[in-house]
C-alpha cells in the first residue's frame, strides 16, 4: 500500500513516540481522513503537508487527542488514547503534549508570562520556580522584556514566540504545530520557525507540524503528504 | 461534579478565573446587578417580616387592648350577666352602632361608628389623642373622642360640639389611633367614642337597632385564658356569643401580615427572576466571548472539570457580588416599606434590620443567580479542544444536554417551593409555578417564532438599512431572546396592573352608574316612614324604593338546631352564618340586581307554615342548603319555618340593599321592622343637604351616601395599588438594568460588524439606521407580547378572581406600544453611541484589548 510507511521503529532502532494505525476520522457521511498509518521515532521531526483541505489539521487533532477517531488507533508512548475519556486524554495533553498554533491562541487575558506558566499550573505546579523557567524561556525566544504584556500589546510574531514559550514549559515529549507561520510575515515566520528548532534541539522535543510552507518542511526530517485524506508517496 | 468541586478548592481555579475576568470585571459587576434590586426587594421584605412578627408579640395584648372581649348583636341577657360576674377580672362594656354625626359648626353630618365605652378599656395600649389630655376628660366623661379626619373634614375642633341623635357633646379631643386599628378602617369607619352614660340621651337606641355589645376582661397575671374561654365555650355558643383573645387576634393579625408579607414577597421573587434571566443572557454572551480561552486550556491539559470549575467561579463570584449588593442595598431601604405599609399595619413598631432576613434575601439570590448563570456556564463543559484549531467549530447543541434540562427543572422545584412556602397550598404552589412557566414559555416561543419568522421573510424590496436590522433579529449573536424576555415581562407586569386598576374602577362607576340608587336611608322606625319620605321628596329627590328590614337568626336548619351544628365539627358550615342576624326584608318582587338561578321566586304567600323564601347562592352554599331545604328562623322570639323555593344570584357590585334571605309578601308584615328608604343625590351638595335635613330632623335616621363610599373604596384601592406599584417598581427597575445588560453585551458584539460596515463605506447613519430598526423591532414585539399576556391575565383574574367583566383599556396598550420600544431605541442607542462617533480603527483597538 501506498500509505502503509514501513516501521521507523525498525528502521531508526528509536523509540516510536506516535504510532498511527488505520485511523479514519468521518464526520456525517464526509470522510475526512482514511486508514492512515504511520510512526513517528521519539526526538525526530515531521512535516504534514497537503493542500487546504486534505485532512491535515484533522490529523494533526487525532494524533493530539483533540478528538476521537471514527476507526483506528493512535499510539502517544505506547497509551491509545482513543480509548482513553476526556480527562485521561486532557491528562496526557498537560503531561506529554504541547501545541502552537496558526493563531497563536494565546489566552487574551493573561500577561505573556502568566501564558507561559500556564500549562505548568495545569499540572499543580505554579509558583516562584514555574515563573523563573516561563521569564527564561522568554528570554530565550527574545522577549525578556515583554513579561507583563498582553496578547493584544503583543506582535503576530511576538505573540508566537509566547506560544513557543508556553508550548516548552513542561517539556512535552511531542509537540504539534499547527501553520505556526500561517499568520506572520516571511521575515517573522523565519525567526520564530528558528525558534521552534532551536527550542526543540534543546528539550529533544518530537515535532509535528502541519504547514503549507515547503520550505519550513524542508527543515523537518520527513514529509507525509496527505490528499483527499489519504498518505501520498512521494514523486 | 465531584471533581468540580474538587477543582473549586484550588487556589488555581480562582486565581484563573480572577485573571480571565481581567477586562470584563466591570461588565460582570454590571451583569450582578441584575439581581441586585431582586435581594433588596426580598431583604427588605424579609425582614419587614421579622419586624411585623416581632411587633405582633411585643405588642399581642395592646392589639385586643384586653385579656378577653365576648360580645353579642343584642343586649345581655340576665344569663349572660350571670356568666360574666363568674368570670370574674376587671371588666368593661362597649356598644358600638352607627349613627349619623352632625358637627354645627361645620354645618356638616357623616355617617360614623358611634362606641359607647364604660370602665378601663384599653387595658392594654392607649388610644392616642390630640390633645393627649384628652384620654383623661374622656374616662371623667366630658366629651367625645372623635375620629381626627372627621374634624378635619368638618373644620370642627376639640373644644366644640358633636351631635349625636338628641345629644350635644363637647368634643374632648381627636383620636388618632385605637390600640389594634388599622388607619384604613378609619377611612371606611370613622370612630367616634362616647362615654356610655350619654348613650340614653342620644334616644338612638331603640328596639331593632343593630348595635354591637361588648364586654372587655382584664384577668389577673398568670391566668390561662385560652382555657378559660375552652371551659366557657358551650355557654357562648349557646348564647350566640362571640369571643376574642389575645392569642386569637394575634393568630388573625398574624394570618392577615402573613398574606401581605407573602403577596410583597411574590413580587419579590419576580424581580429576582427577571434579574436571573438577565443574568443568563448576559452570562450566554460572556461564555461565547470565553469559549476559545476554554478551548485553549483544554488543549493545554485541562480538564472539563478543571475549565468549567474556572468559568463556574466567575458564576459564583458574580452571585455573591449581586447577592452582597442586593442584601445591603435591601437593609438600607428596608425601611421605606413600613412608610408604603403604614396604613394597613395596625400597630406602630419600631424597625429594626433583620440580618437573618438579609441574610436569606442574599442567599435566594446567590442561588437564583446561580442556578440561572448554570444554564449557558453548561456549555464550557462542551467545549472541545478541536475549537482552539478550528475557527468555525461549534459546540454541541444545548438543547441536548441532559444538565441543562436538569438545572431547568431544579429552577422549576424551586420556584414551586417558594411558592408553597408563600402559600402553603400546593395547588396554588403549582399554579404560581405554572403561571411563570406559562408567561416564560410564551415570551421564548415569541423570541423563537419571531427569528423564524423574519429568517423566512426575504424582503428584497425593503431598503438596505431594514433588511440589515430585521436581520440582526435572528443572526448568530442575536439579542432577540433575552430582550425579548425582560421587555416582555416588564411590559406585561405594568399593563397587567394598569388593566387590573381599570378594571376594579370601571367595575365601581357601573355600580353607582346613571340612574341608580346612591343614597340609602336606613333605621327609620315604623312611624317615621313618610315623614322620613315627605322630607326626601320636598329636597326633590326621588323615593327609589322602600323596603322593611326584619331582624332574625337562624333556629334550625333541615332539622338540626344551631347549637348542635355549632358543636358539630363535621357539619363544615361556617360558624358566621350560624350565629349572625340576619336582616330580611319581604317583598312580591324581585329587584334588578338579583335573579333566581334555582327554584322558583314565590312573591306572595298565606301559607306561615312553610314559608317558601329564596336564598342568596354564597350563603346557601355555606349554609349548605338547597332548593326544599327546611330552615327554621326566630323572629325576634317568634319561630317561623321556612323552605328554600329558590337560590338567586345578586350583583352586589350594585351598592343597593341587598338580602342573604328574601321572604314573600305575606308572613312578615306584622313583625317588628325598620325601614330602609332608597333614593338618589347628584350632587355632593345634594347630599349634604340631604343628611343635614335628615339628621335634624329624624336624628335616629342615618344616609349612606354610596359615591362616599366609593370614594373611600376608591382611596384604599389606590393605596393598595400603590403598594403594587412599589413593588413593581423592582422589577421594573431590574427590568431597565437587564435591558442595560443586554444592550450592553449586545454592543460588544455588535461593535464588530458596525465597524465592518463602516469600513465598507457605510455612514454613520446607515448604521444607526440598522440598530435603531432592529432595536425597535425588539420593542414592538416584547410591548406586542407582553401586552397580550396582560390582556389574557386581567381578563382570566377579572373572569375568576373578581368577577368582574373585563374591558381593555386602551392608554396602557397606546403607552407601552410607545414607551417600550422608545426605551429600547433610545437605551440601545446611547449605548452603541462610540460605535457611531468614533472611527473604526481606533474602536477595533479599544474593542481587542
Amino acid at each position: 500500500m501506498v500509505n502503509q510507511l514501513s516501521d521507523p521503529r525498525k528502521e531508526a532502532g528509536a523509540k516510536t513516540i506516535l504510532e498511527v494505525r488505520h485511523l479514519t476520522k468521518t464526520y456525517g457521511d464526509l470522510t475526512v481522513v482514511k486508514d492512515i498509518n504511520f510512526a513517528v521515532p521519539s526526538g525526530s521531526t515531521c512535516a504534514i503537508v497537503g493542500p487546504s483541505g486534505s485532512g491535515k489539521t484533522t490529523l494533526l487533532g487525532l494524533c493530539a487527542g483533540l478528538d476521537q477517531p471514527s476507526e483506528g488507533n493512535v499510539f502517544l508512548d505506547g497509551t491509545d488514547i482513543g480509548a482513553l475519556d476526556e480527562n485521561g486524554r486532557a491528562r496526557e495533553r498537560a503531561e506529554n503534549i504541547g501545541f502552537v498554533f496558526q493563531s497563536f491562541q494565546l489566552i487574551p487575558t493573561l500577561t505573556a508570562l502568566e501564558n507561559v506558566m500556564v500549562p505548568m499550573e495545569l499540572r499543580g505546579k505554579g509558583g516562584a520556580s514555574t515563573a523563573t523557567k516561563a521569564r527564561e524561556l522568554l528570554e530565550r525566544v527574545g522577549l525578556g522584556g515583554r513579561l507583563a504584556h498582553y496578547p493584544s500589546q503583543l506582535s503576530g510574531g511576538e505573540q508566537q514566540r509566547t506560544a513557543l514559550a508556553r508550548a516548552f514549559i513542561n517539556q512535552p515529549k511531542i509537540l504539534f504545530a499547527d501553520e505556526p507561520t500561517g499568520n506572520l510575515d516571511t521575515e517573522t515566520g523565519r525567526l520564530v520557525i528558528d525558534n521552534l528548532f532551536a527550542l526543540n534541539a534543546s528539550f529533544g522535543t518530537t515535532l509535528v507540524i502541519v504547514t503549507h510552507d515547503s520550505e519550513l518542511a524542508g527543515r523537518t526530517g520527513r514529509v507525509i503528504r496527505l490528499k483527499a485524506g489519504v498518505i501520498v508517496p512521494d514523486t | 461534579m465531584i471533581e468540580v468541586i474538587q477543582h473549586l478548592f484550588r487556589p488555581w481555579t480562582w486565581r484563573m478565573c480572577w485573571r480571565d475576568c481581567r477586562t470584563n470585571r466591570g461588565r460582570l459587576l454590571l451583569f450582578s446587578l441584575s439581581i441586585v434590586l431582586g435581594v433588596a426587594a426580598l431583604a427588605a421584605i424579609g425582614s419587614l417580616g421579622v419586624n411585623l412578627n416581632r411587633a405582633v408579640e411585643e405588642q399581642a395584648k395592646t392589639l385586643l387592648g384586653a385579656d378577653l372581649s365576648i360580645s353579642s348583636r343584642q343586649s345581655f341577657s340576665t344569663n349572660e350577666e350571670r356568666l360574666f360576674t363568674q368570670l370574674g377580672g376587671e371588666q368593661a362594656r362597649q356598644i358600638a352602632f352607627n349613627s349619623m354625626v352632625y358637627f354645627p359648626s361645620g354645618d356638616g353630618t357623616r355617617l360614623a361608628q358611634v362606641r359607647a365605652l364604660s370602665g378601663g378599656f384599653p387595658f392594654y395600649g392607649r388610644f392616642e389623642t390630640e390633645p393627649a389630655s384628652a384620654v383623661e376628660e374622656f374616662e371623667k366623661g366630658l366629651g367625645a373622642l372623635v375620629e381626627e379626619n372627621l374634624l378635619i373634614q368638618f373644620d370642627a375642633k376639640p373644644g366644640g360640639i358633636v351631635r349625636i341623635g338628641r345629644l350635644s357633646v363637647p368634643i374632648a379631643g381627636a383620636l388618632r389611633k385605637v390600640p389594634g386599628e388599622s388607619a384604613a378602617l378609619a377611612l371606611i369607619s370613622p370612630r367616634v367614642y362616647l362615654p356610655m352614660k350619654d348613650v340614653p340621651a342620644t334616644e338612638l337606641l331603640g328596639k331593632g337597632t343593630l348595635a354591637r355589645y361588648t364586654v372587655f376582661f382584664k384577668f389577673p397575671v398568670g391566668t390561662d385564658v385560652g382555657k378559660l374561654v375552652k371551659s366557657i365555650e358551650s355557654q357562648l355558643d349557646k348564647f350566640r356569643l362571640s369571643s376574642e383573645t389575645v392569642e386569637k387576634r394575634k393568630q388573625d393579625l398574624g394570618r392577615a401580615m402573613e398574606n401581605l408579607y407573602h403577596f410583597l414577597n411574590l413580587a419579590g421573587l419576580i424581580a429576582l427572576l427577571l434579574g436571573g434571566i438577565g443574568v443568563a443572557g448576559a452570562i450566554h454572551t460572556h461564555v461565547k466571548q470565553k469559549l476559545p480561552t476554554a478551548a485553549i486550556l483544554r488543549c493545554l491539559g485541562a480538564p472539563v472539570s478543571q475549565t468549567f470549575a474556572v468559568y463556574l467561579a466567575q458564576g459564583i463570584a458574580l452571585g455573591l457580588a449581586g447577592a452582597i449588593l442586593g442584601a445591603l442595598l435591601g437593609a438600607i431601604i428596608q425601611s421605606a416599606l413600613p412608610q408604603a405599609l403604614k396604613s394597613f399595619i395596625p400597630f406602630d413598631f419600631e424597625f429594626r434590620i433583620s440580618w437573618l432576613a438579609v441574610g436569606r434575601a442574599g442567599a435566594i439570590g446567590f442561588c437564583t443567580c446561580l442556578l440561572f448563570a448554570l444554564l449557558p456556564l453548561l456549555a464550557i463543559r462542551r467545549v472541545s479542544p478541536l475549537a482552539a484549531l478550528r475557527v468555525a467549530w461549534e459546540p454541541a447543541r444545548a438543547a441536548r444536554d441532559p444538565l441543562r434540562w436538569l438545572v431547568v427543572g431544579i429552577l422549576f422545584v424551586a420556584f414551586f417551593a417558594f411558592g408553597l412556602g408563600q402559600e402553603r397550598d400546593w395547588r396554588m404552589a403549582l399554579g404560581f409555578a405554572g403561571a411563570l412557566g406559562f408567561v416564560f414559555a410564551t415570551l421564548a416561543g415569541t423570541a423563537v417564532l419571531l427569528m423564524r419568522l423574519v429568517r423566512k421573510l426575504v424582503l428584497p424590496g425593503l431598503p438596505f438599512v431594514f433588511r440589515q436590522g430585521l436581520a440582526g433579529l435572528h443572526r448568530p449573536n442575536n439579542r432577540t431572546n433575552l430582550l425579548i424576555f425582560s421587555l416582555g415581562i416588564g411590559t406585561f407586569l405594568l399593563t397587567s396592573i394598569a388593566f387590573i386598576e381599570h378594571m376594579l374602577a370601571g367595575d365601581m362607576l357601573i355600580s353607582t352608574g346613571s340612574g341608580q340608587a346612591n343614597a340609602i336611608l336606613f333605621d327609620i322606625q315604623r312611624g317615621q316612614l313618610s315623614g322620613v319620605s315627605n322630607l326626601v321628596a320636598g329636597l326633590q329627590l326621588p323615593v327609589l324604593d322602600e323596603l322593611p328590614l326584619v331582624n332574625m337568626r337562624i333556629s334550625s336548619i333541615k332539622g338540626r338546631d344551631v347549637e348542635s351544628l355549632l358543636a358539630d365539627k363535621e357539619s363544615h358550615i361556617p360558624s358566621w352564618p350560624l350565629r349572625r342576624e340576619y336582616r330580611s326584608t319581604y317583598t312580591d318582587h324581585l329587584r334588578d340586581a338579583e335573579h333566581v338561578i334555582a327554584g322558583q321566586w314565590i312573591g306572595r304567600t298565606t301559607n306561615s307554615d312553610n314559608v317558601p323564601i329564596s336564598v342568596e347562592e354564597d350563603i346557601a352554599k355555606d349554609l349548605r342548603v338547597g332548593v326544599g331545604d327546611k330552615i327554621v328562623f326566630d323572629v325576634q322570639g317568634l319561630p317561623i319555618t321556612t323552605r328554600v323555593a329558590s337560590l338567586r344570584k345578586i350583583d352586589w357590585r350594585r351598592m343597593e340593599p341587598n338580602f342573604f334571605m328574601l321572604f314573600p309578601a305575606g308572613v312578615l308584615e306584622e313583625a317588628p321592622a325598620m325601614d330602609v328608604l332608597v333614593t338618589r343625590v347628584t350632587t355632593s351638595a345634594q347630599s349634604a343637604q340631604l343628611q343635614r335635613a335628615m339628621v335634624k330632623a329624624f336624628p335616629n335616621v342615618s344616609v349612606i351616601d354610596l359615591t362616599m363610599i366609593v370614594q373611600t373604596l376608591d382611596a384604599i384601592v389606590n393605596k393598595v395599588f400603590f403598594v403594587i406599584r412599589f413593588m413593581a417598581l423592582f422589577t421594573v427597575l431590574t427590568g431597565i438594568l437587564v435591558l442595560i445588560s443586554a444592550l450592553v453585551t449586545g454592543h460588544f458584539q455588535r461593535v464588530r460588524e458596525s465597524v465592518l460596515l463602516r469600513t465598507l463605506g457605510a455612514s454613520s447613519g446607515q448604521v444607526f439606521g440598522i440598530l435603531l430598526v432592529e432595536y425597535l423591532s425588539l420593542g414592538v414585539v416584547a410591548a406586542l407580547t407582553g401586552v397580550i399576556l396582560a390582556l389574557g391575565g386581567a381578563w382570566a383574574l377579572g373572569q375568576f378572581v373578581f368577577h368582574v367583566h373585563f374591558a381593555p383599556e386602551a392608554a396602557p396598550i397606546v403607552l407601552a406600544f410607545v414607551i417600550v420600544p422608545l426605551l429600547t431605541g433610545g437605551v440601545g442607542l446611547f449605548m452603541s453611541r462610540r460605535i457611531l462617533r468614533y472611527p473604526p480603527l481606533e474602536l477595533l483597538r479599544a474593542e481587542a484589548g
